[in-house]
């Protein structure tokens, strides 16, 4: 990007230096457990809610996946379906 | 009906018509245990509180001889004993969790859910058809091959060897 497209969408280079990445893909993880559930609170926010791939940055195929694993530990009483202050 | 033309047995499929037919189907050995929809299953079962340490291991040894009986084999078992549930569930706190990892045919996963949902010892159950990056990684956890477990099994092993280079300095 050009320094006159910095300057019109107001983003400071440090921003463009920070890019998100699936930590899926870099790690090669193919399966993600839901009977883990320190490792699936970390995409749950305070009230137990799945956080959105624009925070998260996983990408689409395994951000299902992690969804359907944080779902099946919600109805195993793993995870809390809502809660008050998780971390 | 239908029902009473098609190869299988008529409670498979009309559950609440033939509720009595039940004890049936649960009894009914598979015609042939060389089955082409052989696969890998994983159950967790939740059981209530209320029951002693002996009663719990009653129910899962029924549970273990009806994946054994017809024709499933049992891979991997997991008793997390007494464990506290993230919500309250019937009223109820903590729970006994069990896990079974198995082989069995899909269509014993009927037979083996109308039993849970007939048991009243059971607060909650989870079948879940395991695809082959699962089956691979259950196998490396249970070796301890898992990343994070390496990282964890180096990091005791360093905090031993600190414990013991401190021995013997005391010395």
């Amino acid at each position: 990007m050009s320094k006159d497209s910095n300057f019109i969408f107001n983003q400071t280079p440090q921003v463009l230096q920070q890019k998100k990445y699936c930590r899926f893909k870099k790690h090669g993880i193919k399966y993600i457990d839901y009977k883990d559930k320190d490792f699936l609170l970390k995409f749950v926010n305070e009230q137990g809610r799945i956080l959105p791939r624009r925070i998260t940055g996983t990408s689409l195929k395994y951000q299902r996946k992690m969804s359907e694993a944080i779902k099946r530990a919600r109805h195993l009483a793993l995870l809390p379906f809502v809660a008050d202050g998780l971390k | 009906m239908a029902a009473d033309t098609t190869p299988f047995p008529r409670g498979l499929f009309c559950l609440e018509n033939t509720l009595h037919d039940v004890d049936k189907v649960l009894s009914l050995q598979p015609q042939n245990t060389i089955s082409m929809n052989t696969k890998t299953y994983e159950t967790v079962i939740i059981l209530t509180p209320v029951l002693s340490e002996q009663q719990m291991q009653e129910a899962v040894a029924g549970y273990r001889g009806l994946i054994t009986d017809n024709g499933g084999e049992i891979v991997h078992e997991e008793n997390w004993g007494l464990t506290k549930l993230a919500y309250p569930i019937d009223k109820k706190g903590t729970g006994f969790y069990h896990l079974f990892e198995y082989k069995a045919d899909s269509q014993f996963i009927k037979t083996l859910e109308i039993a849970f949902r007939r048991d009243e010892r059971l607060m909650r159950y989870l079948t879940v058809k395991l695809d082959k990056w699962a089956i691979e990684f259950n196998q490396k956890k249970r070796n301890g091959e898992l990343h994070g477990q390496k990282m964890e099994a180096a990091a005791k092993a360093a905090a031993k060897k600190k414990v013991e280079m401190e021995d013997e300095d005391d010395e």
